[in-house]
């Protein structure tokens, strides 16, 4: 038999974009968060706003307007914090008021546009279709393989920025690789947890998975899991019960994080 | 390890940099040949850090020219020709969890290449490495965890793990505890002489200088001296790069 749920092609789609979400988002996450760059996903998620407003308007893809906007952004800021030009996170603060500012005046200049606000920004599980899966699954595999294929040198920036850079890591070149990663990771996420709880799932599982992990790659891992379990358990909610798919999934999340504190507490740090 | 062939390790000439209208370096010169080890001593501000931070493409100067083994100091980090150890690491705070192989690992990015295949040779150079700095036994712990000594030799084993021919250290033994620096200089000895790696490090340490280097450069804006070390405190050096400040506390000098 299989469960009422996986009767509707919605929640299967739901759960594919879920799924791809709670492998890349965190994947990213990692680095941000060991970076001090945790509210680059923010900044980024605000900025896409703007994003699927311009495609509202334009008649294009949400999620590849969403994500057009929120590269260029990600390589702004880059530029800017390695310029020294203005301090890391004031740029990203003055960023993620922009973009909202942005889209605030669009969606004003274009009245009786038909957006429906609350699923861009909370998330939705019912309006994701099929084009959507095909573009959030496609992104997400480009994402993790170019994961993948950079990990050394992303990992490695991550750990020191100055020191990969005396070791002859490319590290303009990998930088600008990973704010784009990031602004990708931003819109494939925006369907499932929505444009206000995306940052959550990027830092959330990574920082549960700080508390018990020996390692680096190890974090990684947890950190998958738990979002993994944090989304899959959050649909299954979201379906049954009728909740927020986001608000679900980052709240359980916030609970794991909890969990995983208490453990560290009991057990001993690792 | 040593790679290139009979130049010097570094050429530093008429180097000067000012920031805001402060002169940091002013017409620095000197050579530093292949497999020599020496420190660079000067009063803090004196430009030591700033330096070695030209040295290593950090910072441009304003004037002047930087070769390492010939080259700009930015081709001669592509090859993973410098290994680098920063100030302060021993007591850095690194609030992630990380192993010791992880960091050790990390040293080796450029030379595995594209991609994450770790080659016989890569892991048996790794080891080697480990062994020489005598982390093998700590691999799996975290660096956070470690003290500063321990944490000292992880970042050297990382430093060396890109084979790099030239190995730079800024006030290596801050907030290192006196057997573990012993420890610590013993170890460079033995990479300057057995592997012949071209050693170049700062320290205030007016001791450490004259018991462990060949060669001393004592800075301050300008290069003062360029000289044996032994040579370094008979002459009216110390005096000069400090000043009349020095003179009222002989002890410092421990001699």
């Amino acid at each position: 038999m299989i469960p009422s749920i996986f009767q509707y092609e919605f929640m299967i789609l739901a759960f594919i974009a879920g799924i791809v979400t709670a492998i890349v988002a965190p994947t990213m996450g990692v680095f941000l968060v060991i970076r001090r760059y945790s509210f680059m996903a923010d900044t980024l998620a605000h900025v896409s706003l703007a994003g699927v407003t311009v495609g509202f308007l334009t008649g294009t893809q949400p999620i590849l307007s969403a994500m057009a906007v929120s590269a260029i952004t990600a390589i702004w800021v880059e530029e800017l914090r390695r310029k020294r030009r203005v301090l890391g996170d004031s740029a990203l603060s003055m960023f993620l008021s922009g973009g909202l500012a942005l889209a605030a005046v669009l969606l004003s200049a274009s009245r009786g546009l038909n957006v429906n606000l609350h699923s861009v920004l909370f998330g939705s599980i019912a309006t994701v279709n099929r084009l959507d899966v095909w573009i959030i699954l496609s992104l997400g595999v480009a994402i993790f393989l170019a994961i993948v294929c950079l990990y050394k040198e992303l990992s490695c920036i991550a750990f020191d920025e100055e020191l990969a850079e005396t070791g002859g890591v490319q590290t303009r070149l990998i930088n600008h690789i990973f704010v784009i990663l990031t602004a990708i990771t931003v819109s494939v996420s925006m369907r499932i947890v929505g444009i206000l709880l995306i940052g959550a799932l990027m830092v959330i599982p990574v920082t549960a998975a700080m508390q018990l992990s020996r390692s680096f790659r190890g974090t990684l891992w947890i950190a998958i899991a738990l979002s993994l379990l944090s989304v899959i358990a959050g649909l299954f909610i979201a379906y049954y019960v009728g909740f927020s798919s986001g608000g679900t999934i980052v709240l359980l999340s916030m609970a794991l994080f909890f969990l995983a504190n208490l453990c560290k507490k009991f057990v001993g740090s690792p | 390890m040593s790679k290139m062939s009979a130049t010097n390790a570094i050429e530093v000439q008429d180097v000067c940099l000012s920031l805001g209208g402060h002169t940091i370096l002013d017409a620095v010169s000197f050579a530093i040949p292949q497999g020599s080890y020496v420190g660079i001593v000067g009063p803090n501000g004196g430009g030591k850090t700033t330096l070695l931070r030209i040295i290593l493409g950090l910072l441009r100067p304003t004037h002047g020219r930087v070769a390492v083994f010939g080259e700009s100091p930015f081709a001669a980090r592509r090859r993973g020709n410098i290994g680098y150890v920063p100030q302060r690491i021993a007591q850095a705070d690194i609030p992630f969890p990380i192993s010791v192989e992880e960091i050790v690992w990390s040293g080796r990015t450029p030379a595995i290449g594209v991609g994450n295949r770790r080659s016989p040779h890569d892991r048996k150079f790794v080891e080697e490495v480990m062994d020489r700095a005598k982390v093998g036994h700590l691999r799996h712990r975290l660096v956070g965890n470690l003290s500063g000594g321990e944490r000292q030799r992880v970042f050297i084993a990382r430093s060396l793990a890109a084979d790099p021919s030239l190995l730079i250290l800024d006030e290596p033994t801050t907030g290192v505890d006196i057997a573990a620096k012993e420890e610590f200089y013993a170890l460079l000895k033995t990479l300057n002489a057995d592997l012949g790696l071209t050693i170049l490090f700062v320290s205030h340490d007016i001791e450490v200088m004259t018991s462990e280097v060949a060669f001393v450069l004592a800075l301050n804006q300008r290069l003062i001296c360029h000289c044996e070390s032994h040579k370094f405190l008979s002459e009216d050096t110390v005096e000069r790069l400090y000043g009349k400040a020095m003179q009222s506390h002989p002890l410092h000098l421990h001699l």
